[in-house]
This record gives C-alpha cells, structure tokens and sequence, in this order.
C-alpha cells in the first residue's frame, strides 16, 4: 500500500486552469473524497494521479517516489472508470485476468488470483459472460475485481456509482466502503454526491473551480466549513448563512432579534473584525429549534416532510427576510404565515467574514 | 421502484424492441420489408440475367426472344478461359474418333470445330486483378487505420486542415486526372506494372478509409484505452489488445468498400496497362471484339469477375452488419 502526494501539482489547458497549483497527501489506508460539482477539477486531478493526464507543473509523489513523468502503467495504480471501462470484447474472466496477463503472471496464479477476487465479490458465476449483458451492479463488480486482482499500491475510483440507480448506489457504496477495510487499501474516490462522500471518505478534499477549499474529515467539513462555499455545498440543505451585524456581546440579525454571544465567540469576532462591523451567521438547520422564548422572530414561508422530521423554511424578521431552514418536530404542524421565534444552539453557530468570505476561528478547540 | 428495476435491466437489444412496436408502425415495416425485397429481387436481375448467359451456348445467347428455359453448357467458360484455334477438316475427324479420351473442355470444343491450344490471357488478368486489389486494399485499411488512429486520439497540429486535404483529394473525378497520371506514370516507368496500380488505388481508396475508420474509432470510448493503460499496458500493446478488437466491424465495412472500388476500377487500368498489369475489368470488354460477340463468354467472365467480392463481403457479413449501423458498437 502506499502514500501518494501531490506538491503544488497544476494542470491548464491552454489559458484555462483546469486544477489550479494544490498540495494533498493520501496517507496509507486513507481512503479520500474529492468532492466538487461538475468541472471543479476534481477528476483531472485523479486523472493526473494516474498518469492519464499530463501535469503542467508541481509533483506527484508515491510511496516517496516522483511518478509525475512516470507513464501510467509503471505507477502500480489501478483505475475504476465511471462507466467502468469494461473490455466489450473480452469475457468476465479475460477482463479480470487482464491486467495480471500485463504483468507476465504465471497462467497457474493468474487462475489462482482471479478466483480469489471473484469469490470475494461473489461474481464466480458471471465468469464466461460478456460485460455487455451484466446488470450495472455486475459491472460495477466486475471494474472492482478487475482493479482489485493486482493489488495495486492505490486504487483511483471516478465516481464509480454514478451510473447505477439509487438502490444499487446504496449497495455498492457499502460494499466499496467494506472493500476498503477489509483490503486497507490506499483509494482517492471521485464523486459530486456530498452525501456519498461524507458516507466513504476518511477525509474530504471540497474543490471549486480549480482550487482545494478545504481538506478535512466529513465532521470538520460539515461543521466547521473553512468558507461559504464549503458551507453552502456541504449539506442538503446546505448551512443557513444569514447576513448580520456584530455589536459586540451580540450579533443583530435586522429585524428579526439579538443573538447573544458566548464569551469565546465574542472574543474572536472582536479580534477578527473589531467592534461593530457586518458578519454571516451561519448556523445548520438542526443547530435552531423552535422556542416561544427564543431571540429571534419569523415567519413560515414554507414547510416539508422529511419523513422522521419536518424542515420548516422561515423568514427571518417576516415576510420578506432572508429564508433559513429549521428542523422541527413532525408532530406540530406549521401553516404558511405562522409567526414563531426560534433559539440557536450557542455551540453550533459559525461566523464568516463577508469581505473574505472566510470562516472566523475560535480559540478553543481545532 | 418500478423504474429503478426496470433501468437494472440487461441493455436493450434488438427483439426487445421489436416487441414495443405498435401496430400502425407494424403495418410500416411490413411495408419496408416488402419494398426491400421487391428493390433487391429487380437490382438481382441483371445479375440473374448475367448467370443465365453464362451457361447458354452460342445460339441459346443471342436467340430472339431471349431463351429463359435452355440447356446449360460450360461452352462460355470454356471459351473465356482458352485460346482456341479452327479446326481443318482432317483433324477435326481424327479428333472425333478419339473423343472418349479427350478432357472434357476439350470434346466440347471439338464439338464446335475448334480445338484448345492453351489457357487464354483471362486467366493471368484475372490473377492480376486479385494481386493488385488485395494489396491495395490491405495497404489502403492498414495505413488508413493507423493515421485515423492517430487522428481520432491525438493533438495532431492542423488536424482539421490535414482531414480536409486528405478528403479534397475525392473532389474530383479521378477521370480528370488520367492525363496527367499517365504521363508521370510513363516517365516513372510505373506504367504497366502491378506495383502502379497498387500504388494508385492504394492512394485512391486512402481518403475514404482514413475518413471511414476514423468514424468508427471516435465510436470506441477512450476509457476502454485507458483502463489499458492503467492496467498495465502500453500505447501500443493497448492499441492492439483493445482497440483493434473493438474496432473489426469498421475495419471489414473498410475493407470491403476498398475492395469494391480496387477490383471494379476500369479507366486507370485501361489507360494504365497494356499486358504485364492489365487486370480483368477492360479485358473482358475487349472481348467484344474476338470474332462476333461472344456473349456466354462474356457473361461467364462478369460471373467469375463477381464471386469474389460475394465472397469476401459474404464472409465479412457478420462484422459489416453492425459496422454500417456505426453509432452501435457503443455499449
């Protein structure tokens, strides 16, 4: 298994910047999300890891060596394609054996290592079949297998589940993620899905358009967004963010309340932009619940049924205000208009600069 | 939930299709399929007609009206086949006492007051035409395989500009340049020769099959090259363990399309030949002229001209059905 880093790696094409320059370290076992919408770069940065894609500057490090010039069949690392790249000439079997065959194993292991991979991911019985005819999930199996047979040093998945239907995403991304502990294999996987990336990832690389927003585990990320746009991204919905007004001991959300501030929080708003300035407050839905006794005033503007919970959409200040998104009990029923106030759960609550759009630090804790 | 099983499915293949037509457009297919065969029994009759000539004798050929119920005879073949000399009266009943032990052709022609003196020139024309529309077809899918290859995959510089020169050299007819080519070809001392014409329609049939195969290797995804790649392989060995295999469908449309035009060309071949190269297509029109109009003759050897291009299409079928419908090689 091994460790891939990359040193300020970049890649343009022509003008445009597709990655721009990034430094990310994958540590042994670690199992990595890139995670970004569509064209944040996130796939040519895997693509660069594999060699499939020339850097235009930096380094690419694996297990301490540099690869960056290496071509892709010298680097050890096994690929799983989105639409899994299945040889439509070749059978189940010949596929699997493929990459083995590159590697001048002798035909009795070869036998050998296949059945193995096969037996673990139950496809035995597809062996003569042409991937053609496979069910999706099967497909996907089969890319798994095919990628797993070599042990390669790290395995680089574009968002391997991308093509299957929601059932079948929810199977094979246990069944990945399993794959992964049992195998402690060093993998960098591919998704836009933040859902599926805070699921697998043991850390998340947030990227968008070409620049790492932010690398941490998917609690980090979630609760403690490094901007906005991490903030805004991660969730569904994402963190409310409510423009407001820092007056020192208190933040004034206009025309909706005060929320006071704890001592720790004071201080570093204090620091990080003196007394009496404008600030985002960013709290997630379930960090507010309804209260009569609450700081801050709304009104419904709509709610939801969530299943277990309701998530109610309020104005805050009425009619009019900004819309946030509030968990509420499912039991109370919530018409459009209702006035209500709502309270925030001190310890939840995040503070982001409005000129920088950067997320505001305590002291205390990370 | 339903949909979700249903997107599970195998990929959708021919006969389940058929099975989601309605009626009314039933009814429409039932109306192309007739239309087809009622176009393809016409286009067959010349070549039903070409066939029937072929194994009538002399009078059978040119009798008024045309014979469709006659005796079939090898007497065409025969005669396209072999020189032949008249025979003199003495001969002819010598020959006649012994004509139990004579070969079959022959007594024929015995028959015919002649007597076969030697394979005719048909033959080694025929010869020529295999070698220089095989090599020039092989040599006109491999080069055009490879420079499609690398224009489908690669940043080639002036791509855009180079596809269009290779296209314009069609914009013409190639009549126009018989001229020209045949004076070059005169002071090249190409004419000719078998390596001349190769040359030529080499070049000819080039455009058409960078252009074709480059089509169909678009068709192939770059990932199945890629997970090649990765898995172990290179450039090359990728290229020849996944993407040739991929792409036989579009190498035999190719393939059968070049060989067409390579065995059929006639104007270059009669301008360019005299002998030594000359290949079937002008010489079965000069039989025109040998002695009357030898119509089995000529049928016979249309027929003979005919079965190997039936053959080669015929044992490339399986490729070429799904090479011509293009966009299905994709999975």
């Amino acid at each position: 298994m091994a460790t891939i880093e990359l040193r300020q790696v970049e890649k343009k094409f022509g003008e445009l910047h597709a990655v721009k320059p990034m430094d990310l370290t994958v540590y042994d076992g670690e199992f990595v999300v890139l995670l970004g919408p569509s064209g944040c770069g996130k796939t040519t940065t895997l693509r660069m890891i594999a060699g499939l894609e020339t850097v235009t500057g930096g380094q690419i490090l694996l297990n301490g060596r540099d690869v960056t010039w290496e071509h892709p069949s010298r680097r050890d690392i096994a690929f799983v394609f989105q639409l899994f790249a299945l040889y439509p000439h070749m059978s189940v079997w010949q596929n699997i054996a493929f990459p083995l065959q590159a590697q001048g194993v002798s035909r009795h292991e070869v036998r050998q290592r296949v059945a193995e991979v096969a037996r673990l991911l139950e496809i035995e019985h597809l062996f003569r079949q042409r991937p053609r005819g496979l069910s999706m999930g099967d497909q996907q199996r089969v890319a798994l297998a095919r990628a797993l047979v070599r042990r390669p040093a790290a395995f680089l998945m574009d968002e391997p589940l991308g093509a299957l239907d929601a059932d079948m995403r929810e199977r094979m991304r246990g069944e990945i993620k399993r794959l992964h502990i049992d195998q402690h294999a060093t993998t960098v996987y591919v998704t836009h899905d933040q859902v599926e990336a805070m699921a697998m990832g043991d850390r998340v690389v947030v990227m968008s358009e070409a620049v790492v927003q932010q690398v941490g585990t998917p609690a980090e990320v979630y609760y403690d967004p490094a901007n906005l746009f991490v903030a805004r991204f991660i969730g569904s919905p994402g963190m409310n963010l409510v423009p407001c007004r820092y007056l020192g001991g208190a933040v004034e959300v206009p025309g909706a309340g005060r929320v006071a501030l704890s001592p720790v929080w004071d201080a570093a708003l204090q620091r990080a932009l003196g007394p009496a300035c404008d600030v985002i407050l960013g709290f997630r839905p379930e960090a507010a619940r309804v209260a009569p006794e609450g700081p801050l005033f709304a009104t419904v503007y709509a709610s939801d049924m969530e299943g277990g919970y309701a998530m109610l959409h309020l104005s805050l200040g009425g009619e009019g205000g900004p819309v946030v998104h509030v968990r509420a009990s499912r039991e109370n029923r919530y018409p459009i208009g209702t006035p209500l106030r709502i309270d925030l759960d001190p310890e939840m609550v995040r503070f982001f600069d409005p000129r920088t759009e950067r997320a505001i630090r305590r002291e205390v804790g990370r | 939930m339903e949909k979700s099983q249903r997107r599970q499915r195998a990929p959708i293949v021919e006969a389940i299709r058929v099975d989601k037509i309605s009626g009314g457009t039933r009814l429409v297919q039932a109306i192309r399929i007739v239309l087809a065969v009622v176009y393809a029994a016409l286009s067959l009759i010349p070549v039903l007609w070409i066939g029937m000539t072929a194994f009538k004798s002399r009078p059978d050929a040119t009798a008024v009206p045309p014979k469709v119920f006659f005796k079939p005879t090898l007497e065409g073949f025969v005669s396209l086949l072999t020189d032949r000399a008249i025979l003199l009266e003495a001969r002819r009943q010598e020959l006649l006492q012994h004509l139990d032990e004579l070969p079959w052709y022959q007594r024929l022609m015995v028959q015919q007051g002649m007597e076969v003196t030697g394979p005719s020139q048909y033959v080694g024309r025929l010869k020529n035409s295999m070698i220089i529309a095989g090599v020039s077809t092989v040599a006109a899918v491999v080069l055009g395989l490879l420079a499609a290859y690398a224009f489908s995959r690669f940043p080639v510089p002036g791509k855009g500009d180079l596809l269009f020169f290779i296209l314009s050299t069609r914009m013409l007819p190639p009549v126009v340049v018989t001229i020209p080519i045949f004076l070059m070809y005169r002071r090249l001392g190409l004419h000719d020769t078998h390596i001349g014409l190769i040359l030529l329609y080499t070049v000819f049939n080039l455009s058409f099959s960078v252009w074709l195969m480059k089509g169909f290797l678009d068709e192939i995804p770059r990932e199945y090259e890629e997970a090649a790649l990765v898995d172990g392989y290179t450039r090359l060995q990728a290229f020849f363990k996944v993407v040739l295999p991929n792409s036989l469908s579009g190498l035999a449309a190719t393939t059968v399309f070049c060989l067409i035009f390579a065995w059929n060309e006639y104007a270059f071949a009669l301008m360019l030949t005299t002998d030594k190269a000359r290949t079937a297509p002008p010489s079965i029109t000069t039989m025109l002229g040998r002695g009357g109009i030898e119509w089995a003759s000529i049928a016979a050897g249309s027929l003979g001209f005919l079965i190997p291009v039936v053959l080669v299409t015929f044992a490339l079928r399986k490729y070429l059905l799904r090479g011509v419908t293009f966009g299905a090689i994709r999975q």
